[in-house]
């Protein structure tokens, strides 16, 4: 048994494949960002902290000596609680195939946000800066017009071409932008959803929790997510009614190039 | 450019990752059946000196195989799952699948990985 504790819980095998298959099915949609940026691990959970491969300097404790002390970036663990009710569990081995697992799809939703949050917007508090907010190009404005957006696109790309940023390019969008692209075509029929994947040569994404939308470069090495538990179902506690459980996972991200993306603002 | 030879599917309904884990699989496959040519020819020579090449030839094809399963660990969530589950132990393969199978799901004891979902890299995929 790990920390997730998940033999602790009063759930069985079949009630837990639901949970785990249900679980999965809602948070890929859901995961934008990591459709985008590079992604190493599961590096377990026992795994800590990400090498920045710096140092700097500290007080050595004597005389003619140097010390230096390692920079790291910690992991941050996230955690997304939620309730199932025993009695709908036990349907499962029943042979009931429409669970309600609502509290399961929030926290997954929640949790996802997130992770996406952190990516494209930064988390201060967890030492994460976001590709939107760290990029040194000028924000392109998109506003609502959104047969304009093929345009504003281009014009993302060509700044990453002049700043010598190679392609592909992909493009993650804010859930209203999205709604706004796939529901337009521009004159001609042409649909824009259509339009931009020929721009971008790369992978138009839904990402909920990004505000806009970011352009950015997929040649690799620039955006660097460090898994160390990937996403997890793990077991908290039960009581007459509930099973108390969670959705977790721990991770850093780091940029090594700002100017391979540029972001579009709302 | 993907090798479309070996391709089920149309080019054109593949995600980027899946191509490009199909050209470190179509590699790796490449890699092994060199091992396995070479291994043969090792045997088969009378040549002592040619033998030598052959096998130091053999063997750096090795390295590249493993370079190419761990880009491909990195890449394929599963994989890597497996691949935690079952190198580097000692017991008979098939006590370890039996093993694994009859735990509760999710406590495979394998770091990073039980009870997760297998997420993983989603890199190239489209919505």
């Amino acid at each position: 048994m790990n920390h997730l504790m998940r033999s602790h819980a009063p759930i069985t095998d079949i009630a837990w494949s639901q949970l785990d298959a249900e679980g999965r099915e809602r948070l890929v949609p859901a995961l934008g960002a990591r459709k985008l940026v590079d992604f190493s691990g599961p590096l377990g959970w026992g795994y800590s902290a990400t090498n920045l491969g710096r140092v700097s300097d500290v007080k050595a404790p004597g005389e003619n000596l140097q010390a230096r002390q390692r920079k790291v970036l910690p992991l941050v663990e996230l955690r997304a609680p939620f309730a199932i009710s025993r009695h709908e569990l036990l349907d499962a081995d029943r042979g009931a195939i429409d669970l309600d697992l609502a509290g399961l799809d929030a926290a997954a939703r929640r949790i996802a946000v997130a992770e996406n949050i952190a990516v494209f917007h930064g988390w201060p508090a967890a030492g994460i800066d976001g590709i939107a907010s760290a990029t040194t190009h000028e924000p392109i404005t998109l506003g609502t017009a959104y047969a304009s957006y093929p345009g504003h696109v281009a014009k993302a790309v060509e700044t990453l071409l002049e700043a010598g940023v190679s392609g592909p390019y992909g493009l993650a969008l804010g859930p209203q932008e999205y709604t706004g692209v796939v529901e337009t075509t521009e004159h001609g029929g042409l649909v824009v959803l259509d339009h931009l994947r020929q721009i971008l040569g790369g992978p138009i994404v839904w990402a909920p929790g990004l505000e806009g939308a970011v352009v950015l470069s997929l040649r690799g090495g620039d955006f660097l997510f460090e898994s160390g538990e990937d996403l997890s179902l793990g077991y908290s506690h039960h009581d007459a009614d509930n099973a108390y459980l969670y959705l977790e996972e721990s991770f850093s991200f780091r940029i090594t190039t700002p100017e391979a993306a540029v972001a579009l603002t709302a | 450019m993907t090798d479309t030879a070996g391709l089920q599917e149309p080019e054109s309904r593949l995600s980027p990752a899946t191509a490009d884990r199909h050209r470190a699989i179509a590699s790796l496959q490449e890699e092994l059946e060199a091992i396995d040519r070479y291994d043969q020819r090792v045997d088969a020579t009378s040549d002592a000196a040619l033998a030598s090449v052959m096998a130091h030839n053999r063997d750096e094809e090795k390295e590249h195989a493993a370079m190419l399963l761990e880009w491909l660990r990195r890449h394929d969530a599963v994989l890597e799952r497996d691949l935690r589950t079952y190198l580097f132990t000692s017991a008979p393969v098939t006590e370890i699948e039996a093993e694994v199978e009859a735990k509760v799901p999710g406590d495979s004891g394998a770091p990073g990985t039980a009870g997760t979902f297998g997420v993983g890299s989603l890199k190239g995929e489209s919505l």
